[in-house]
């Protein structure tokens, strides 16, 4: 309780009891990948479907030594990453940062960073809906026994159906993935982009659904598969041009309409990614400065 | 050139004080007191103590004013400081036969002990818009005092049935007076849910929304025919029982609505017919809940009473998944929030999908 601004609370908000009965889901969720943990979500200080349950996590995760880093749709600067940021450095002094590689926390909502995590680095998602299962059957004392029992038949008739009407499988984000080789899970509404990058990655991925009341995790170096078919194999989206900032083919580009005459650009989704690629002389066709030279040139 | 949308912290800011610039309105107008709102808006504070699940009227007055009038952001307000406050235990139950009474009707019978009590209620008013109000400064007529006082204890309606056995006892033969009472605040809620937490959901829940499932079971889903046994409104004495002392003490008054209705009978050839019930309860005056409540609690003991489940009232998954106010405006106000990436993703789907439904349309045609 370092910050004398909010001397009422307790380091990072909550209560050591609450966090104590987080940590136990946490390592619930650990030693079963995949898996939906019930826990007893608190009443937070910002609405349900502002990442309650994220914060939650972080918050239960964190201490005075971590350097926090909060992303909503890849970048640090939008409102509600921001917003979050100043909690925890309000209820925490917490220190904070825009740096991927810095951040030994990472909280995030519908992306995964374009940079690889490491060992160090925890990655804590925002999810709204935890049950992949929900839009198939609503009802959670059914969709339980199902994952108990391993029945997921009704996903893959989804896919198949989604093959049948549109030629292909027409999820483009929140795709299910199997986790460990035994439970299907919503990997939250990140693009399918992002999905190979949850398979075996360096850092500890935590989940928490606070309206829900769910966590869930991948350990470190777990394999984590995007369902598909043989004759329809997962694939991930592709842009016919590159960020127009940094030039990269390789990140999640946002589309960014200029004008009304159908004007538009596609800059890196992951707003560190594309400064620090920029910082290191990358050049798109529309970037800052002209006077550079443009690694691409949009068509 | 191109430059990223930067600015958001400061954005905020300026929004947070365009917000309490707009909250507190024209200067020229006195400011509200917080005495003045729980006073003079007593229905906005009882609605906003039961629902916030917090009995305090200063703190709904205050979360009132803060939240301009919004009584979902003002029960928002109370229910993020109640989740920071210690919990020291439970109440012994409430006696409501002993309530200091300030209304109680019954709807089953014309008279009973204790009569009818009319109190203050909208029920005969003319809803004409009475402009004297209008103008400040009038002083209200007094009411006048009944030539008795009431009885100390009135006997619940309900409990005038059982003594004759027509109506189900209020708890099953097999039930455990002692064991522990589920707090959906303290554990995450598992279906099927029992009684207990079926009431302190539906206690917590948004007014309009147990209205409205009460208001379906009246219009045939799930019916269930109600008689209002009793609406009783009054204070009652909360005792909470210290383990180390080991008898009762008074901690303080809470001011209480209790509603029980007589239900559609059940019978069977070796059982004889008998009523069966419904109850409702909240903080504060607040009759539409207590009675909606009732309805709604009625309709969810579908199971253990031997009905069909045939309509959503019935469903406990899906009354107590969707009764909370604060989840629900949370999770539908979302989607305000950013989902540039998400939609990226569809964009970039449905032009594609478009991109080879014209491929194939044009290599049929040639």
């Amino acid at each position: 309780m370092s910050n004398s601004a909010a001397p009422s609370y307790n380091f990072a908000y909550l209560d050591e009891q609450t966090k104590r009965m987080i940590r136990r889901a946490l390592l619930k969720a650990v030693a079963i990948p995949g898996y939906q943990v019930p826990f007893a979500s608190r009443e937070m200080p910002m609405p349900y479907g502002w990442g309650t349950g994220g914060i939650q996590v972080t918050a239960a995760v964190i201490g005075p030594d971590d350097c926090l880093k909060v992303i909503d749709q890849g970048s640090d600067d939008t409102t509600n990453a921001v917003s979050i940021r100043k909690f925890f450095a309000k209820v925490g002094d917490i220190e904070t940062t825009e740096e991927t590689e810095r951040a030994t926390v990472i909280q995030t909502r519908h992306r995964i960073p374009e940079t690889e995590l490491t060992e160090d680095q925890i990655l804590v998602y925002q999810v709204p809906i935890p049950e992949p299962l929900r839009f198939l059957e609503p009802k959670e004392t059914e969709t339980r026994k199902m994952h108990a029992l391993e029945e997921y038949g009704l996903m893959h008739v989804k896919l198949y159906e989604d093959i049948s009407q549109h030629g292909e499988i027409a999820t483009t984000y929140a795709y299910p993935v199997k986790v460990d080789g035994r439970y299907v899970m919503d990997p939250s509404p990140t693009p399918k982009f992002d999905n190979p990058k949850m398979n075996n990655m360096a850092a500890l991925q935590l989940f928490g659904a606070g309206r829900e009341k769910r966590i869930y995790a991948i350990p470190p170096y777990t394999e984590v598969v995007s369902l598909d078919f043989d004759d329809h194999p997962f694939s991930i989206q592709k842009w016919d041009e590159p960020c127009a900032l940094c030039g990269t083919r390789d990140s999640f580009l946002d589309e960014v309409i200029l004008d009304d005459q159908g004007g538009r650009m596609f800059v890196c989704s992951d707003s560190h990614h594309c400064a620090k690629r920029q910082a290191e002389g990358h050049r798109g066709a529309l970037s800052a400065d002209p006077a550079l030279e443009t690694e691409e040139v949009a068509p | 050139m191109y430059v990223a949308v930067k600015g958001g912290e400061k954005a905020i800011d300026n929004a947070h004080k365009y917000l309490a610039e707009e909250r507190r309105g024209a200067t020229d107008v006195a400011e509200l007191s917080l005495s003045q709102i729980s006073e003079q808006l007593s229905h906005a504070v009882s609605r906003v103590m039961a629902e916030g699940s917090l009995y305090d009227k200063d703190l709904a007055a205050l979360a009132i004013k803060q939240a301009r009038g919004d009584l979902i952001e003002a029960i928002f307000l109370i229910r993020a400081y109640r989740t920071t406050l210690p919990r020291f235990g439970y109440s012994a139950p409430l006696d409501t036969s002993e309530m200091d009474l300030d209304r109680r009707i019954s709807a089953t019978f014309k008279d009973l002990p204790g009569g009818q009590v009319l109190g203050p209620t909208f029920d005969y008013t003319h809803r004409l818009l009475d402009f004297a109000l209008a103008a400040e400064g009038l002083e209200p007529q007094k009411a006048e005092a009944a030539e008795a006082p009431l009885d100390e204890e009135v006997p619940r309606v309900l409990e005038l049935l059982n003594a004759e056995g027509l109506i189900e006892q209020s708890a099953p033969a097999d039930y455990d007076d002692t064991a522990p009472v589920g707090d959906l605040t303290r554990e995450p809620l598992e279906f099927p849910a029992d009684r207990d937490l079926r009431l302190q959901n539906l206690a917590r829940g948004d007014e309009g929304f147990i209205l409205a499932l009460g208001y379906s079971t009246q219009r045939g889903y799930a019916r269930n025919h109600a008689f209002v046994g009793e609406v009783r409104l009054g204070d009652v004495t909360v005792e909470v029982i210290p383990e180390e002392l080991g008898f009762a003490i008074e901690i303080g008054d809470i001011t209480i609505t209790e509603c029980e209705t007589v239900n559609q009978f059940q019978g069977s050839k070796t059982a004889p017919a008998q009523f069966t019930r419904g109850y409702g309860l909240a903080f504060g005056h607040s009759e539409r809940k207590v009675i909606s409540m009732a309805l709604v609690d009625r309709a969810l003991r579908c199971h253990e009473l031997g009905e069909d489940q045939v309509a959503p009232v019935q469903d406990d998954e899906f009354v107590l998944s969707h009764s909370d106010n604060i989840q629900a405006t949370g999770f539908v106000e979302h989607i305000k929030l950013p989902h540039y990436v998400d939609f990226q993703s569809e964009l970039e789907l449905v032009r594609r999908l478009r991109r080879n439904a014209e491929d194939n349309i044009r290599e049929a045609a040639e």
